[in-house]
């Protein structure tokens, strides 16, 4: 046995090789990566174990996963959510365009929006409005229609406007950014071939934009599907509202809210993938290879698992 | 002849420069008409101004007989409207020194957007159109590429092709193969001795004095946002007149 004076170099195998041969050396040893690895799952399974001592009854979950009431909840948190973005969108995208118009006007009303939603909780939000009857007795659109504003206010619309509106202050900024993101010479090259300042952002500009628009809006879609868990204060049954409710009926509270963010995490996970489909269909013609797919990126991590050498630890 | 783009003392200024100090020249149908000068000397801007792309505080520039970006009744001036300059410029064809292809679509699309969208040309009726001219440009075969996939003069090529579709009355090129590899400028100065051949009026700003010489039929050498001197360009390059312009030439032949 030589002595090992350098981990590097192995010990074993002391003829080099000949001529342009395949390098056949000792890889790098990582004994830390197994000692953060056993820490690491001490920890993970000191967590489990707490919460299997603790007295959950488990067997509520499954009971009342595909519970009517729950369902029911699902669907009006997806309701709500797609909703919320469809107003927030919009309105982020009027914003952004006036915002960036030359009207002085226009653009301080922007930025005083902006300003007012971006800088007020969203849940102080949704009690205002929840509550403006207090200031307006009734909602009067001339001929249109009138009616006290308590029964106009349904915990539906305070939702959306609460969530909507809100959304919309973000949206702007994003759309700003995307907005800006797109090369002068582009808007340039669309006027000298004649085209109107409306086909030049509707054919050029907002394509290139949505590149850099997409990514944070599917962060944005995700964290409005988080956030419509608010809205059980205002007496709107979602998936949150109505999981408390059931818990508080049966007696197992705790149960319920994990009952909830199982149903969170599946809803979200599936949004994720869908935002890569989305994000891939915008890249064409921005980079020459596009990337991969979920399902292409899981089959590729396998692999390389499989045909990774057992030098690698597990940290 | 008659004159295609006639300018009398056309001011510009930024702010507080001032970037054209009284330019006078005439352009007449069917010439090719190159402005050289030193960096900054207002050629590109001048060029700008013939498609109303910087507005001129000054003096007066003509398109085909008619006012660039304004309207003339009486002895007043409106201001055009942005519609009716976008009217105007469906005429004018332009090049650009970084091509400002439409990154998002192929190169068949970048050129059938603008007859399509503006113009109301049928799909099919550009689609053919821009097959022609694609093999005009020497690209045939490139009609479903992004510009991200093309070279620099492949690139520079399809955006004249995309100038083209329109079938402007004239053409202007900013420097257009300034940005591109020695070896890549040959194709696009083909395409553009080709384009001369036919009869396009053309407006070329550019630095490549061999087909200034061998194209132009006038050429102008623009100086500090003023004509230092003009002539064909056979006398302007081989005889030049002015201490400055023997100065640039110098430097750059």
């Amino acid at each position: 046995m030589t002595v090992d004076v350098n981990k590097t170099d192995g010990p074993a195998d002391p003829t080099p090789p000949a001529g342009p041969e395949a390098i056949k050396a000792i890889p790098v040893r990582h004994p830390w990566r197994y000692v953060s690895a056993v820490i690491a799952l001490a920890l993970l399974g000191a967590v489990v174990y707490a919460f299997a001592q603790g007295e959950i009854n488990w067997g509520a979950i499954p009971d009342y996963f595909f519970d009517d009431r729950i369902i029911d909840g699902v669907l009006k948190t997806l309701l709500l959510t797609v909703l919320s973005m469809v107003i927030g969108i919009a309105g982020g995208v009027l914003l952004a365009v006036m915002r960036l118009s030359k009207n002085p006007v226009t653009s301080s009303i922007a930025w005083f929006y902006i300003w007012f939603f971006r800088g007020t909780p969203v849940l102080v939000q949704l009690f205002v409005w929840f509550n403006l009857g207090l200031v307006f007795e009734y909602i009067n659109l001339g001929p249109i229609y009138k009616d006290y504003w308590s029964s106009f206010m349904t915990p539906l619309l305070t939702a959306l406007l609460g969530l909507g509106l809100n959304e919309a202050a973000y949206m702007a900024e994003i759309c700003r950014a995307g907005l800006l993101s797109v090369d002068e010479g582009q808007t340039e090259a669309s006027h000298a071939l004649g085209m109107s300042h409306t086909k030049t952002l509707r054919r050029i500009v907002i394509p290139q934009a949505m590149r850099v628009i997409v990514p944070p809006t599917g962060n944005e879609v995700i964290n409005m599907l988080k956030t419509t868990s608010l809205v059980s204060a205002v007496q709107f049954f979602d998936l949150f509202k109505e999981a408390q409710d059931i818990g508080q009926n049966a007696g197992s509270t705790v149960e319920m809210y994990f009952l909830a963010a199982a149903w969170y995490l599946i809803m979200t996970s599936v949004l994720s993938v869908g935002q890569y489909y989305i994000e891939r269909y915008y890249a064409r013609g921005s980079s020459r290879t596009l990337p991969d797919t979920p399902f292409q990126k899981i089959k590729a991590n396998m692999l390389s698992l499989t045909n990774r050498p057992a030098a690698g630890g597990g940290a | 002849m008659t004159a295609m783009v006639k300018a009398e003392g056309v001011h510009k200024s930024f702010g507080p420069v001032e970037v054209l100090k009284g330019i006078d020249l005439e352009v007449n149908t069917g010439e090719v008409f190159c402005l050289i000068g030193p960096s900054g000397s207002g050629k590109s801007t001048f060029l700008r101004c013939i498609n109303h792309l910087e507005k001129i505080n000054a003096g007066r520039l003509y398109v085909d007989g008619e006012l660039v970006g304004y309207r003339q009744k009486g002895d007043k001036l409106y201001e055009m409207k942005d519609s009716e300059v976008a009217v105007k410029r469906r005429d004018i064809g332009m090049v650009f020194q970084r091509f400002n292809l439409f990154p998002h679509m192929t190169a068949l699309e970048n050129i059938i957007e603008a007859p399509v969208q503006v113009k109301g040309v049928s799909k099919a009726q550009a689609r053919e159109r821009a097959g022609q001219l694609l093999e005009r440009v020497g690209l045939a075969d490139k009609a479903g590429t992004y510009p991200s996939q093309l070279s620099g003069g492949q690139q520079q090529r399809v955006a004249i092709a995309r100038a083209l579709a329109m079938d402007p009355k004239l053409m202007l090129f900013d420097e257009p193969t300034s940005a591109l590899d020695p070896e890549l400028v040959g194709d696009v100065l083909d395409v553009m001795r080709d384009l001369a051949e036919s009869g396009m009026t053309m407006i070329v700003v550019t630095h490549e004095m061999g087909f200034a010489r061998e194209v132009g039929d006038s050429l102008v050498f623009m100086d500090g946002g003023v004509v230092v001197e003009s002539g064909h360009p056979r006398d302007v390059l081989t005889d030049p007149q002015h201490e400055r312009t023997k100065s640039f030439l110098s430097k750059v032949l």
